[in-house]
């Protein structure tokens, strides 16, 4: 089967032959493995876009999820923003605060797009709708964006892992601001190379990045990582912009995500036995969610 | 290649919390009904590694319910399933098990009516992305690349020759094909990756097929 790209090297390579930018060179790609039209595939990531704006919308009014773990932040964010004392600037606090509201739908068994997790689901919609009040885009260029994102992930997915019990949060959120820093340089005109350094440099600031959630919920840390995760994409996209580069080649610093991945322990990885699930506070939390005694929450029988 | 697709990653649209724990568990409940080709009486799913983990936090559980119901990840109905279960007379029970499996999100389900019983173990490999890998007791290999599609049928004479038939009158090419079975004579599986994507014509023709008990499609 024909495929024009399998790393970021080549994706980048193809772009600047072919003198298009990632996304188009995604949608091509996407043509030729699933043999759909450019209209159907076109329209099935407008769906999802319009999925993303209606779950920021229903976050930013204020949910809570059944634990009672999270929620509201994004409301506080926003009226925070909104008193103009913000010291990181509006569009950053308004990409945080977007990032959160959809991770909170999440939290409340929402309905979400998973980008490229639904763990990791605010930080592309979050930081798509918050540069989108500057750069004004087409409702086009913003599908576009999420074309871009999806050719990063795509890469990663397949040479590295997007899932946090296989490779540690850095391989769900670290990803996807990783990709959303990529698509915002796209957006603000960038080359595809800009939007490759733009990766690394988010990227290797989320190697490492453990998966330990509080009882086991997408809710603590996940939200606040989200949250950071916003933030870091649209500085790393900045730093690309500035013509800041990587030393470290983009698909080298996937191949160390993914080998830090191997070596975290499983306590590390989405089974809530380490990190800040195994905190005094953590295990209380579970205690209390769950009630303490374990036998009833390893058999459940009806 | 495990992913194929753009909407392996931006999507999919899903109930939330979890992309692995909740999308990609409520699909290792849809492509188990599906092979079974009907609703099961009841259910016995074991979870193991991160899912015997979390799965309750996750809703790992509702979701494999939701999708043996034949709820797909972005239907509402998933946190509902228990009670849906209960109104359908399917009953089931969940064993968090301590065993180490290769990957760290992985089902066995075993389900089951008056007429037979089927045991599939899936894992959920991220992003709401499944893979079957074992089916009855045969291990399953597809490399990914291509759609697959998934015979169980009575070890005879000429079922074989029947199914492969049926795929070339619709002009589909035969990538890689693997054949298995318990014992002579017995149950027996087809494991067929193909160029094409699968349709739901051929899929039927397949179902009334002579010998054949199951059909499924996946990664396509």
């Amino acid at each position: 089967m024909d495929i024009l790209f399998s790393n970021v090297k080549e994706l980048v390579a193809v772009a600047e032959k072919e003198q298009q930018p990632i996304s188009e060179i995604m949608i091509r790609q996407e043509m030729l493995l699933t043999r759909r039209s450019r209209e159907e595939i076109f329209a099935q990531m407008e769906n999802n876009l319009a999925v993303m704006e209606n779950s920021v919308e229903e976050g930013l009014k204020g949910v809570h999820s059944p634990s009672g773990l999270t929620g509201g932040d994004a409301v506080l964010i926003q009226n925070y923003m909104k008193t103009g004392k913000s010291l990181s600037g509006e569009l950053l606090l308004d990409a945080v605060s977007k990032a959160v509201a959809t991770n909170e739908v999440n939290a409340a068994m929402g309905l979400i797009c998973a980008t490229p997790t639904a763990g990791a689901a605010g930080i592309v919609p979050g930081t798509l709708f918050a540069v989108k009040n500057k750069l004004n885009p087409t409702r086009e260029q913003m599908v576009n964006y999420l074309f871009t994102t999806g050719a990063f992930g795509f890469i990663v997915a397949n040479n590295a892992s997007i899932s946090g019990a296989a490779g540690g949060c850095q391989a769900e959120t670290g990803s996807a601001a990783s990709m959303a820093a990529a698509a915002i340089v796209e957006m603000a005109g960038g080359t595809p190379q800009q939007s490759a350094e733009g990766f690394s440099i988010v990227m290797k600031n989320m190697l490492g990045l453990v998966c330990d959630p509080v009882a086991g919920l997408v809710e603590v840390p996940c939200v606040k990582r989200n949250a950071m995760g916003a933030a870091k994409a649209l500085v790393g996209a900045d730093m690309a912009l500035a013509g800041v580069v990587s030393v470290i080649p983009t698909d080298e610093v996937i191949e160390a995500m993914h080998k830090i991945g191997q070596s975290m322990p499983s306590a590390l990885r989405e089974t809530a036995k380490g990190g800040l699930a195994a905190t005094p506070t953590g295990k209380a939390l579970e205690a209390k969610i769950f009630g303490k005694d374990k036998e009833s929450r390893d058999t459940v029988t009806k | 290649m495990k992913f194929r697709s753009v909407f392996e990653i931006i999507g999919p649209v899903m109930i939330g919390p979890s992309s692995s724990h909740t999308a990609g568990a409520a699909r290792i409940g849809l492509v188990a009904r599906d092979l079974f080709g009907r609703q099961p009486e009841w259910a016995r799913i074991h979870l193991y590694g991160s899912f015997a983990e979390t799965y309750k936090g996750h809703g790992t559980d509702v979701a494999i319910i939701g999708g043996l119901l034949g709820y797909d990840t972005f239907d509402e109905r998933i946190r509902t399933a228990f009670e849906d279960a209960e109104e359908l007379g399917m009953s089931f029970e969940f064993i968090a098990e301590e065993e180490e499996m290769d990957h760290p999100n992985t089902a066995k389900l075993v389900i089951g009516d008056k007429e037979g019983v089927m045991e599939l173990i899936g894992i959920s490999i991220g992003g709401g992305t499944m893979e079957v890998v074992e089916l009855n007791g045969f291990p399953l290999r597809l490399s990914g690349h291509f759609p697959a599609l998934l015979v169980v049928h009575d070890d005879r004479a000429g079922v074989i020759a029947n199914v492969s038939n049926a795929i070339a009158a619709q002009d589909m090419n035969i990538a890689h094909m693997e054949v298995g079975r318990k014992e002579k004579g017995e149950m027996a599986l087809m494991v067929i990756e193909v160029d094409q994507v699968v349709n739901d014509e051929l899929i039927e023709e397949l179902r009334a097929l002579p010998n054949v008990t199951q059909v499924s499609t996946l990664a396509n």
